[in-house]
């Protein structure tokens, strides 16, 4: 069975279809791939995954359930994390007090008021701080850390929120070349004991990840396959206008 | 003893044994006038208490504080109306407006257990069920702003014209009512009642502390600066949001039954749109997001302003005005923010003598630096 299967879903805004009966389908412990030019709906999908938008038409079904209709925090307690496209951290919680918000848990006020962390917990925001080497910047507020940081403490963020299916929103945008291999080793990790979904622009790193790519535009499904079968799409090339394939052959 | 006295352990203790000192030698200091104002003061410090926590801390800026303030005054103010009075008796304004017998809804108030849950639950229950209707539907920001202020005007207008229930625009007195077998307005009274208040503002405070130092705080805060992005992570606001606002619903109960008994008067004045704004710049001149500064910036507020008002009455207004701009412009942490942040220093800095260091600037205002020169002063302070 899929781990979540969008259905014919069409998004209208005032009109103006940024989802165009989108259909997709994600296997349990998969890693996918997306791309698409700017303005395909990448975001909005995402968007309607989250909760953020509900859909004009069609479904949207996470472990056989449908979830349209339901909150954002009620989607993200079944299991389903979100990294967003520009950094979000908390800027006046140090890195540690955001990976504790972050961590897997009950999320109440009575909760977080009566109850403290688990010492797993505990352990779990301490492994989270070294892999993402933040150790010696967990006690300062968060604003202060550079772009790069900031974009691996929201990683490190979701995988202490520990969901089933991971959506990363362009994770490498602004990091350096060692950061983004880095970065894809780490999701290749989290690939099989979660399922991972990467929307990126970064086509060097897309084939680092050797998943399977999908392509989006205009709001439905141009086609999928992997990154060579894709690259050599003549549909992709000319949604593209050649220009980010081409960069890459060069 | 050498222990005792470590610059850790004294700045732990130092703020506590002030205190004490304070509320014992005030009372013998100040004359009887002067020490009333303070107790008032105080108590509006627990409104300002209540304030930062939804705007400081949740960034939900209310500017209907003044509903809950006068609630819980008008109820203590209901209880001392009713209290020592013979079977059969009513208050005396009733007469006034031929009401034979005793509404239903005083009636309660003739219990003094009642009565003080009733001072900090009635404002809270109407915060929580307000907020909750709000919050549920995702209003926020200015919207909130002006839901609160209209709010604000309902209750205003509707106290004012109830002279049958609670004596509409007169209010209720309560300098003239006793309390075991002592006038409320009495010298040894208002003592007691400073003293009252005193504790209870450090409880209020410690309340206040304990809720935002931990993890719910730390969910307050996330609220404050991107609420969409704790709902992805599961969590869910609207509850965060209506536990604050109702415990500042009740803070301000409790700061205006407080208030009532020492200035002796509760009346829908309480509920006047300028006073709820007021409260919102206690907090914002003292420091918003610092708990001290919200109880620093009332108190200091409102004394300077009675002492502004007994000199050069009329300019006080000017001076208040003033005091917001500059807080706008100059000071957006308030006294207190500016003060953490160094600010003293920064000010000799501008007449000419900057602080002397003994590295590179550069090495010297490094977070990194600093956090690991604290640890280690910490480490050395807990040997020695």
């Amino acid at each position: 069975m899929n781990l979540l299967e969008l259905q014919g879903v069409t998004v209208s805004f005032d009109g103006f279809l940024a989802l165009n009966d989108l259909n997709l389908q994600l296997a349990p412990g998969e890693l996918r791939a997306v791309i698409g030019p700017n303005g395909a709906g990448k975001t909005t999908f995402l968007d309607v995954i989250t909760g953020k938008v509900k859909p004009t038409r069609g479904d949207v079904v996470f472990r056989g359930r449908s979830i349209v209709g339901r909150s954002e925090h009620h989607i993200s307690r079944l299991g389903i994390g979100r990294k967003f496209q520009t950094p979000r951290v908390y800027q006046n919680l140090s890195p540690r007090r955001n990976l504790e918000l972050a961590v897997r848990g009950p999320h109440g006020p009575a909760a977080l008021l009566f109850g403290s962390l688990s010492s797993e917990q505990r352990d779990r925001v301490q492994h989270l701080l070294s892999v993402v080497g933040l150790e010696r910047q967990a006690q300062q507020p968060a604003g202060g850390l550079s772009h790069g940081q900031k974009q691996w403490l929201e990683i490190a963020m979701l995988v202490a929120q520990d969901p089933e299916l991971l959506l990363v929103d362009e994770p490498v945008a602004g990091l350096t070349d060692e950061e983004t291999a880095r970065t894809a080793d780490l999701l290749k990790q989290l690939a099989g004991d979660h399922t991972v979904l990467v929307i990126e622009h970064d086509m060097e790193f897309i084939r680092d990840l050797q998943a399977p790519v999908t392509v989006l535009h205009e709001g439905h499904v141009l086609c999928e396959g992997s990154m060579d079968q894709v690259q050599n799409d003549p549909r992709v090339i000319e949604v593209y206008l050649g220009s980010e394939t081409q960069e890459d052959a060069a | 003893m050498a222990d005792l006295l470590s610059s850790r352990n004294l700045r732990r203790w130092l703020p506590w044994a002030l205190i004490v000192l304070a509320a014992l030698v005030l009372p013998v200091v100040l004359p009887p006038f002067r020490l009333n104002l303070l107790g008032r003061f105080l108590s509006l410090g627990i409104v300002a208490l209540g304030v930062d926590l939804i705007w400081g801390y949740t960034g939900m800026l209310s500017l209907g504080q003044g509903i809950f303030f006068a609630l819980g005054g008008y109820a203590l103010a209901m209880y001392l109306q009713l209290n020592e009075l013979k079977p059969g008796e009513l208050p005396e304004f009733f007469s006034l407006y031929g009401v034979k017998s005793l509404p239903a809804f005083w009636q309660p108030f003739g219990s003094p257990l009642f009565t003080l849950v009733a001072i900090w639950v009635i404002p809270a229950l109407v915060a929580g069920v307000l907020g909750y209707l709000v919050f549920r539907n995702r209003i926020k920001g200015v919207y909130f702003s002006i839901l609160t202020q209209a709010a604000l005007l309902v209750f205003f207008n509707f106290f004012n014209g109830q002279q049958k229930l609670i004596n509409g625009t007169n209010g209720l007195k309560t300098s003239t009512a006793r309390i075991f077998g002592e006038l409320i307005g009495s010298d040894v009274m208002q003592r007691n009642l400073f003293w009252l208040t005193v504790v209870i503002t450090v409880a209020a405070y410690l309340l206040c502390r304990w809720l935002t130092a931990g993890r719910f705080g730390d969910a307050l805060i996330a609220i404050r600066d991107d609420e969409p992005r704790l709902r992805f992570t599961g969590y869910n606001p609207t509850a965060y949001k209506t536990v604050v606002f109702a415990v500042a619903g009740a803070l301000a109960g409790i700061s205006g039954a407080l208030y009532t008994v020492q200035s002796g008067i509760v009346s829908p004045q309480y509920m006047a749109v300028p006073f709820s704004i007021e409260m919102v710049i206690w907090v914002a001149v003292g420091g918003r997001g610092t708990l001290i500064g919200a109880l620093l910036g009332a108190v200091l507020i409102n004394y300077a302003k009675s002492l502004v008002s007994e000199a050069l009455p009329e300019t006080w207004l000017f001076i208040q005005g003033g005091l917001f701009l500059l807080v706008v412009l100059a000071l957006p942490d308030g006294l207190v923010g500016w003060w953490r942040q160094g600010g003293p220093g920064r000010l000799i800095a501008m007449v000419g003598w900057p602080p002397r260091t003994a590295t590179y600037p550069a090495l010297d205002l490094d977070p990194q630096v600093a956090a690991e020169q604290d640890q280690l002063e910490r480490r050395g302070g807990g040997q020695g």
